[in-house]
């Protein structure tokens, strides 16, 4: 059968892209914010999945208002990198997984979770930039991501946006699914986005360091009591996009060591985690969770 | 009984919701247009040309004209779809952002270095923090101001 083996946690701002795509990494601003992933590009290779179920938000791009799905699930072969307005980002075509993905949808929709299915759509720097970060740089002709990507959507631009309560109860939902996949595979979660920040109005910018650290050590130890965090305090606490948050906590429902909705057994093992203020507007957090066997 | 949106009371704050949303729908679907490279190239153009292109409100049109964020906000646009009026313009997110707070560019990425915004006197409406109503504009003008 198919199984979770690692979730990964991480930040998805734009810049980390943009500084990546013009080879600025080393330079003194964002040096500090790359050498925190080096651990993280090993571990990759170290630990190559079969497939990366990868949790984000898509921005204004695949849904306009014309259409704003809650929870959207990519049943595609393949995803091209988006045109955000500053042209599309220099990296490989993501391809998909058709089989996995369509059982997930089927399982899930089961467990009473409404997915939209979706067979066309191009993806923004949402997903890239954390594919960029865990895999390094690559050449969009000549290379392609070390492995097939299942996109998940969730919507935190119009609100009301999902709670991080039914985030969690819904990396249960997928874990389960994954789980009952013939095929026996190695699929990573990963939950992107988030950490304090706000990009609009005169409160943009803010950054509170406290709170995400905190916030970070509940997610990993108590994952249950993380799920409660009221909308409200994401917003008011972390700034306005802050609520990106509630994606982790679909990768962390899906370890595991939560059962039906309780932690139980032990923790699943850190194997990295990291901080930093700031990356263009915001506070870039990341963490690496494997499950004990 | 009314919903409740605690979100109201955040300073410096317009939260995209429902009611949000059906305001700036013509305004946010002008600025996805951007996403193709040859409406980009028609806006700068002209940009009124292109503008009366869309059922946006007059209102609507002069804010996006006068690259006012915090105006195109209360229309109800999203910083998210406005962002690719930025990038038309070749501006970074930091950019977008940094034009909301009335800072000039280098107070603001000054700010983000030392640790971004306290969270301190700006979480509710009625404190004294920087993101205040009453503390605006920030940035050098404002300080000279509230001294």
């Amino acid at each position: 059968m198919a199984r979770i083996t690692a979730s990964v946690f991480t930040s998805h701002v734009p810049a980390i892209g943009v500084a990546m795509d013009l080879h600025k990494t080393q330079e003194d601003y964002w040096q500090p914010l790359f050498a925190g992933y080096d651990f993280s590009k090993q571990w990759m290779k170290d630990n190559k999945p079969d497939v990366i179920f990868l949790v984000y938000n898509d921005h204004a791009t695949a849904f306009s208002l014309d259409m704003i799905p809650t929870f959207a699930i990519g049943t595609a072969a393949e995803y091209k990198p988006a045109d955000e307005g500053w042209g599309a980002r220099p990296v490989p075509v993501v391809k998909g997984h058709p089989q996995l993905a369509s059982h997930i949808a089927q399982s899930v929709i089961q467990q009473d979770f409404d997915l939209t299915i979706v067979n066309k759509m191009d993806v923004d720097h949402g997903l890239t930039v954390p594919l960029s970060l865990m895999c390094g740089e690559l050449d969009p002709v000549k290379d392609a991501w070390p492995c097939p990507v299942i996109p998940f959507a969730v919507n935190v631009v119009q609100y009301p946006v999902p709670s991080g309560q039914r985030c969690f109860a819904l990396g249960q939902a997928i874990r389960k699914a994954v789980e009952s996949f013939d095929e026996d595979i190695n699929v990573h979660i990963w939950g992107t986005g988030g950490m304090s920040h706000q990009l609009q109005g005169a409160r943009a910018g803010l950054i509170n360091r406290e709170w995400d650290n905190n916030w970070l050590d509940l997610m990993i130890n108590d994952p249950v009591a993380c799920a409660r965090v009221p909308h409200i305090d994401y917003v008011r606490e972390a700034g306005s996009e802050g609520i990106e948050l509630v994606m982790w906590l679909i990768a962390r429902g899906a370890m595991a060591d939560v059962n039906n909705g309780e932690r139980s057994g032990p923790l699943p093992h850190v194997a990295h985690r990291f901080y930093h203020v700031p990356a263009s507007n915001t506070a870039v957090g990341h963490a690496i969770l494997e499950n004990k066997e | 009984m009314a919903l409740d949106k605690p979100y109201k009371d955040v300073p410096g704050t317009i939260i995209f919701d429902a009611e949000q949303s059906r305001l700036g729908y013509w305004l946010n679907q002008f600025c996805t247009s951007l996403m193709k490279a040859e409406n980009r190239a028609r806006f700068l153009a002209d940009e009124r040309a292109y503008l009366d292109e869309w059922p946006m409100t007059e209102e609507q049109k002069l804010a996006v004209m006068a690259r006012d964020l915090n105006w195109c906000m209360r229309l109800g646009g999203n910083i998210y779809f406005l962002a690719r009026i930025g990038a038309t313009d070749g501006k970074s997110f930091q950019q977008m952002a940094g034009s909301m707070t009335g800072m000039s560019e280098e107070e603001y990425r000054a700010m983000m270095m030392a640790g971004g915004r306290s969270v301190e006197g700006n979480r509710t409406i009625g404190e004294d923090g920087d993101a205040q109503a009453h503390r605006q504009p920030q940035g050098a003008a404002g300080k000279k101001e509230s001294n």
